[in-house]
């Protein structure tokens, strides 16, 4: 099978993305390409949006994160500072540092609205606590 | 006719090295409480939605007036061809460098956003005033530096007149640009007065001649070196003319605004009931930053000191400090008015003055920024000569003066 | 796992199906996932807004209740601007402005936001031209480029704008906002260019059976915000500064 979504040395589990955007390049530009100048096309997109309120979804930043975003198993989004991000999985291992998702959501809308419930509010900080946990103890134990 | 020899301060003493470890020290608290500011949000400081500008402000706006002051000595020597100013020439324009960096760094350094100061640097809005100072600034130092190697460099002495014409030039710009930071914010009523700019030049003479004075009579007591009466006296009566100044242009700029119904709100919090702000202007700002350094400057036997010329030049500081205080911070407090002689109230503090306390991060900062300035300095006269090796009278062929 | 394909040809193969797909298929769905919305009369999404519009709002103070904060709820869900519990540096697009005539004691009661400006101070001051008026007229913070400098604060007359104070999470896609920048109120500008032709605040307001604000075209003489503003006129605060606002006030 075709896992577009991972790069070499991400780690496995990232959920796949939603489905393939088009059926010869899977994505919405070759995969090669998309790896080494997304960012590209995000930036010029980018501008055009702000600026000119051109709103295609093609290069859009939302686009990426709705597609590539999935739940894992257990229907849990990852965040951008898990590991398991679809973006974080890479930058991590390239070192990238990026100040994309300080401003933007970094999971599809229906992920954020879920987070944003109040009674899932509360628990944040303690789930969040628990994750850190799991993920110290997962080292660990490797 | 240069006649001074210059030198480099001999930088071997316990003191010297105490001294410089301490300002960089302050230096570098300023930059780690900037850090602790930006990681944190600036919720951590006493700044908020109504008080935008706060401490940081009020200490880079001085030091780069005060900066542009500074380097009045070596304009009066090579713009007005006053001879007896040219051997302070090199230092004046070394402090205004170095108080310019300081104010520099602080602006910078409170930024929402200071990773983005590239962005600052190189997109401009040519209808901003704000774009139209980073560029001011920059020009500034660079003139400046030139103009110093004019006077530094045997070679180049002879363009040293123009470079100094320049920069003068350069430096009136300056000023009346960051004081039109505040002339064109029409909305508030503290700041709607074309009175700011010629003002903000003429608290840049007396801030920028306080500070000089601080450091000439420091770095010569210091390193033994003698400072006589004749050019000390000379730079006290200055210092006189420049606070009477600032005194007649702050009164001029009351008397327009009482004249203008729409501003009488803002007047009476200031002068009136403004609290922190009232007392900072009439105790701090005109007694002891206006009345008591001409009272010092002026009236025998105090003249005759220098430790009351210091002490003055130290007074027009604080007072200067807590003029901007007024100006910026104040001048934000009083709220906006969307409907003159109405009441208004919401929940985003309309119609009510707005409090502000600066944290500890804002004033580590803002004296980072005098640390930084100050540690320039010192570096600077330790490893090039910008120091005269003696002003004593005989040296600068004045005639001995009694005060 | 297949991970060279870029050959020149694809990616040209690429964006022509791109192209043709959008062409054949319009506003419907080109790729799972991945649709292409449309009210009726709104923009192509592909094309850029221009001075044909000018969007403005009418507030009609008769109309508004002082006790009501409908709009100011419905701005913070739409836009996911959450208090922190700290009201002095928690972000406000939208708020509820309450202004007392001294001598009669008679009270008016209004939303106060971004007044989207013809002339806008903020963008003006603004060193980095983040802040900029789009050619529709909405006013807008291009938070790429703000610096956190707060002049636009010091300049807006309408006391209009925010700065985020702390990192935020949780962020709306169709609305990013973080640390160090200033933001205010965007006229809805993802429903605008979406063709809603509506804000959340006027929704919530007419939904509340005031119909206190009223979105519209300001350009097109035929909408409803152009009419009723000719018919029974409509006040600039602080009409004096010549800003020539894009949010109009009956009953002031
Ligand atoms: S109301 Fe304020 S923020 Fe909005 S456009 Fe006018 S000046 Fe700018
Ligand atoms: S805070 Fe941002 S938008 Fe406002 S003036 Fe500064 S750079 Fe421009």
């Amino acid at each position: 099978m075709l896992m577009f979504g991972t790069v070499a040395a991400g780690p496995e589990n990232i959920p796949p993305p939603k489905a393939k955007y088009d059926e010869d390049t899977l994505c919405v530009e070759p995969v090669e390409i998309m790896r080494r100048q997304h960012f590209e096309y995000i930036l010029d997109h980018r501008d055009r949006t702000v600026i000119e309120g051109i709103r295609t979804k093609k290069h859009s930043l939302i686009g990426c994160i709705d597609c590539h975003i999935t739940p894992n198993d257990e229907g849990v989004y990852a965040r951008y500072s898990q590991e398991t991000h679809f973006c974080a999985s890479c930058h991590q291992f390239a070192a990238v540092r990026i100040d994309c998702f300080q401003c933007h959501a970094d999971r599809p809308a229906e992920a954020i609205r879920e987070a944003l419930k109040p009674d899932q509010h509360a628990r944040r900080p303690v789930q969040e606590l628990l994750e850190t946990l799991q993920f110290s103890t997962a080292v660990f134990t490797k | 006719m240069e006649t001074a020899r210059f030198s480099t301060i001999h930088a071997n003493s316990v003191q010297y090295w105490i001294l410089l470890g301490t300002l960089v020290l302050g230096a570098l608290v300023g930059y780690l409480a900037a850090h602790h500011m930006d990681v944190e949000g600036h919720h951590i400081t006493g700044m908020s939605n109504q008080i935008v500008w706060g401490f940081p402000h009020v200490a880079a706006v001085f030091l780069i007036v005060a900066a542009s002051g500074a380097l009045n000595v070596a304009s009066i020597s090579s713009v007005f061809g006053k001879v007896d100013y040219k051997p302070l020439a090199r230092l004046s324009a070394l402090l205004a460098i170095a108080l310019l960096v300081g104010g520099l760094v602080i602006l910078v350094l409170d930024l929402g956003r200071p990773d983005r100061l590239i962005i600052a640097m190189t997109v401009y809005n040519f209808k901003s005033i704000f774009a139209w100072n980073i560029f001011l600034y920059v020009g500034f130092i660079f003139i400046t530096a030139i103009y110093l190697w004019m006077m530094m460099e045997r070679k180049m002495n002879r363009f040293s007149k123009p470079a100094g014409f320049t920069a003068f030039i350069w430096r009136l710009i300056l000023t009346t640009g960051t004081g039109s930071i505040f002339g064109f914010l029409v909305a508030r009523q503290a700041y709607d007065a074309a009175i700011m700019a010629p003002l903000f030049i003429i608290m840049s003479f007396a801030f920028g001649l306080a500070v000089f004075i601080l450091v000439l009579q420091a770095s010569y007591a210091w390193t033994q070196r003698h400072l006589g009466d004749a050019i000390l006296h000379k730079l006290r009566v200055l210092l006189g003319v420049f606070v009477a100044s600032v005194f007649y242009f702050v009164l001029v700029y009351h008397l327009t605004n009482l004249y203008a119904t729409e501003h009488h709100g803002v007047e009476r919090f200031i002068l009136v009931d403004g609290g922190i702000y009232t007392f900072l202007f009439w105790v701090v700002q005109m007694l002891f930053g206006c009345v008591v350094p001409l009272v010092l400057v002026f009236i025998r036997p105090f003249s005759q000191s220098r430790h009351m010329i210091s002490l003055a030049a130290l007074l027009v500081i604080v007072g200067g400090l807590a003029q901007l205080y007024v100006i910026i911070i104040g001048g934000q407090a009083y709220p906006l008015v969307l409907f003159p002689g109405m009441e208004e109230s919401s929940s985003f503090f309309d119609g009510v003055v707005a409090q502000y306390a600066p944290s500890i991060f804002e004033i580590l900062l803002g004296v980072g920024g005098i640390c930084l300035s100050l540690a320039i300095v010192t570096v600077g006269i330790a490893v090039l000569e910008f120091l005269p090796e003696s002003l004593s009278d005989k040296a600068l062929k004045l005639e001995s003066v009694t005060p | 796992m297949r991970d060279t394909l870029d050959t020149t040809e694809e990616i040209s193969t690429g964006r022509r199906q791109f192209t043709q797909g959008v062409a054949a298929l319009g506003g419907l769905a080109i790729a799972p996932g991945v649709f292409l919305y449309h009210a009726a009369g709104a923009k192509p999404d592909d094309q850029a807004v221009s001075s044909q519009q000018r969007w403005g709002m009418l507030v009609n103070t008769n109309n508004c209740h002082e006790e009501c904060d409908a709009c100011v709820t419905a701005c913070n869900e739409e836009n996911g601007v959450w208090s922190l519990g700290r009201p002095e540096t928690d972000a406000q697009w939208i708020r509820k402005l309450n202004v007392r005539d001294r001598q009669t004691g008679h009270v008016t009661s209004m939303p106060m936001m971004c007044q989207h400006c013809e002339h806008p101070p903020c963008v003006d001051v603004c060193p980095t031209r983040a802040s900029f008026r789009r050619e529709d007229g909405i006013v807008l913070v291009n938070k790429h480029t703000c610096i956190g400098c707060r002049y636009c604060m010091m300049a807006c007359p309408y006391k209009a704008r925010s700065f985020i104070h702390e990192p935020l999470q949780d962020q709306l896609p169709h609305s990013p906002r973080g640390k160090g920048c200033v933001e205010s109120c965007t006229l809805c500008v993802h429903k605008v260019d979406q063709g809603d032709n509506t804000t959340a605040c006027a929704e919530a307001c007419a939904e509340e059976g005031h119909e206190a604000l009223l979105f519209g075209d300001l350009n097109d003489p035929e909408s409803e915000i152009s009419k009723r503003l000719e018919k029974y006129g409509g006040t600039q605060i602080r009409a004096d500064l010549g800003l020539n606002t894009g949010v109009r006030y009956q009953g002031i």
